[in-house]
């Protein structure tokens, strides 16, 4: 029996109908959950001892609008999380989606794992989705100040604001950014066709 | 006498042994550390959104640029999850180059850590002996990619080219005479393969007087021994990974659980720490590159027995992902094609999600990349190993002096070029 099985295996046995989400791609095993369960199933993931995932090693968030690809998601933004089990030696991928699109909030994991205390923070930063219990979520990585939340798609790369030295008042100012974004190589989904098949 | 209270102290960005652009907000009790609130960010460039932008290849440059001091081990797992979506096999003799390499990176970042660690705690010395042997590492890497530290040398299905037959050497100029430049030519007349085996030859040396300097020192031991202590339980929940979590005992290393390329093949051992302390952490790296050495060893066999059975491929042959080779590309339609193509629209990747992690010399560096199946990402995420280091500075630097924040920063071996990305 692989690994990968018999991991799916005890998920199954343990989490029940929770696991009915299970997916396996390219070695790998995703579980969806809805953030209604997220904080029952995750206690469950860390304390069970056949699953014994001990590390909470990134969570990171995801924005799908305009995903190019054949699959669809049931909401536009995602908190990802990848555990690992020492005891075990393997590893799984958590998604959640956050239920409203205009207000993401989701379920802090800090008082499962610590770890998660920062990787929430840049999701809030860089996402704006709000995890509920968080103890600190401040910004982590934009600037003092910064406004909105850069890794959003609706956010250009060139930003809103740029900040220069102005000469004639002799210090820093914050303008509108005066570069206009530019794209040199498109973005090309293929059909699925294309050249006879994919690659 | 109005009572005394906790005061606050700015430690950085511009702070010598804040290892690069770290605020640290100190809340002290005299010297004593009552809280410990890392600003971090000064550096962040947004990699991952700038990748969302540029095609596939494009950002394999920006990967050296997250950790500077280990850079083709960032690129090893950008390149190891674009394979992993694409579902190609790399050559068996770019998986040796591949080896080989990171762990001279390995030795780079090991060397430069203990170097700046030494420094920040009063071991002025370490840092002039450290950098000697560093200075062979980057050459070795000019020598292969032409660029002492942003390589660009991994490409996603192999390796860019196969390594040179000959090392560079120096000149004579009028800083350096003939006799000067014979010494240090001494190593380089023959191929790297041969001016690497040299140096795995004389580097067990070095580390042994990297050793007689720190290992037995009493200053060292004082400013380390028992400063910030992990248990294994508080290192498991606190996200840590690498040298942080060998040193607090726990047995995991990458390379011989989830072994990826040719670990498998090689034969070294995983150093473990006892006591999860700075100078645990300090012993663990040192046995590391002792190892690594070792394995560079191996490699260098593996690839000299292939060399002289005519060497095969160093980057796969589909020219979807790998550009077909100069020559060819000069007589060939076919080729010339997909030349242009490669390097403008770029290679498409099938759509799906995959997370590859290597066992980078900080620790697990995860780069989790999602594809909807066009000539972009559609999301990269970068897990950096001093990321969530940092994050439990508060933790192990509480009720320690202020002088051991300097001991703690340093053991974590933090880079801000990953963590603010």
């Amino acid at each position: 029996m692989r690994r990968l099985d018999q991991l799916a295996a005890a998920l199954r046995e343990q989490l029940g109908a929770h696991a009915d989400t299970l997916v396996e791609d390219l070695g790998e095993l995703t579980l969806t959950l809805p953030a209604s369960a997220l904080l029952e199933v995750a206690a469950l993931l860390r304390d069970d001892e056949a699953l014994a995932f001990s590390e909470l090693l990134d969570l990171c968030g995801v924005d799908y609008a305009g995903y190019g690809g054949s699959r669809t998601w049931p909401a536009r933004y995602a908190s990802v999380s990848h555990l690992l089990s020492i005891r075990h030696n393997w590893r799984l991928r958590l998604r959640v989606f956050a239920p409203d699109d205009s207000l993401p909030v989701l379920p802090s994991l800090c008082g499962v794992w610590p770890s998660a205390n920062w990787f929430e923070r840049e999701a809030f930063d860089l996402f704006g989705i709000l995890f509920e219990g968080h103890p600190d979520l401040r910004r982590i990585l934009t600037d003092y100040g910064f406004i909105g939340h850069p890794f959003r798609k609706d956010f250009p790369v060139s930003g809103f604001m740029e900040m220069i030295y102005d000469e004639e008042q002799g210090r820093v100012i914050y303008q509108p950014v005066t570069i206009a974004p530019r794209e040199n190589t498109p973005r090309i989904v293929r059909e699925e066709s294309y050249g006879g098949g994919r690659g | 006498m109005a009572e005394l209270q906790n005061y606050t102290i700015n430690f950085g960005p511009q702070h010598p042994s804040a290892h690069g652009v770290l605020r640290l907000i100190l809340e002290l009790s005299g010297e004593e550390v009552v809280r410990a609130d890392p600003h971090i960010g000064l550096l962040h460039r947004g990699t991952e959104k700038l990748a969302e932008t540029r095609t596939w290849i494009q950002s394999v440059p920006y990967m050296d640029r997250l950790d500077y001091v280990s850079m083709m081990s960032n690129e090893h797992a950008y390149c190891m999850a674009i394979e992993r979506l694409l579902g190609i096999e790399v050559p068996l003799r770019a998986q040796y180059i591949r080896v080989m390499f990171d762990e001279i990176t390995r030795i780079l970042n090991h060397l430069l850590n203990i170097g700046t660690h030494g420094l920040d705690i009063g071991a002025m010395t370490m840092v002039l002996y450290t950098f000697r042997e560093r200075e062979d590492l980057m050459d070795a890497y000019e020598a292969v990619s032409g660029a002492r530290m942003h390589a660009a040398y991994y490409r996603p299905g192999g390796v860019y080219r196969d390594l040179p037959e000959q090392m560079p050497k120096y000149q004579a100029n009028k800083f350096k005479d003939a006799a000067a430049v014979g010494r240090l030519n001494a190593a380089r007349e023959g191929s790297l393969l041969d001016f690497l085996e040299d140096f795995t030859a004389r580097f067990p040396a070095c580390v042994d007087e990297y050793e007689t300097l720190l290992t037995d020192n009493r200053i060292w031991k004082q400013r380390t021994v028992g400063v910030g202590v992990v248990t294994p339980e508080r290192a498991q929940a606190l996200g840590f990974s690498g040298p942080m979590l060998r040193g607090s005992g726990i047995v995991w290393d990458l390379r011989k659980k989830q072994p990826y390329e040719v670990y498998d093949r090689v034969d070294f051992d995983i150093p473990v720490g006892r006591n999860g302390d700075c100078y645990d952490r300090y012993l663990v790296r040192i046995a590391e590159m002792r190892e690594s050495n070792r394995i560079i060893r191996q490699c260098i066999d593996w690839l000299r027995a292939d060399f002289a059975k005519g060497a095969g491929p160093v980057i796969t042959e589909s020219h979807k992902v790998a550009p077909p080779s100069r020559e060819k590309m000069k007589g060939n339609m076919e080729e010339l094609i997909h030349h242009f193509k490669l390097f403008t629209e770029g290679m498409h990747v099938p759509e799906g999600e995959v997370y590859a992690a290597v066992e980078h010399p900080k620790g697990e560096f995860g780069v989790y990349a999602i594809s909807d199946g066009a000539n972009k990402p559609w999301r990269l995420k970068l897990r950096p190993p001093g990321f969530a280091h940092l994050a439990a500075m508060d933790e192990m630097a509480r009720g320690h002096l202020i002088a051991d924040v300097v001991a703690i920063i340093g053991t974590m071996d933090v880079v801000f070029g990953e963590i603010d990305r």
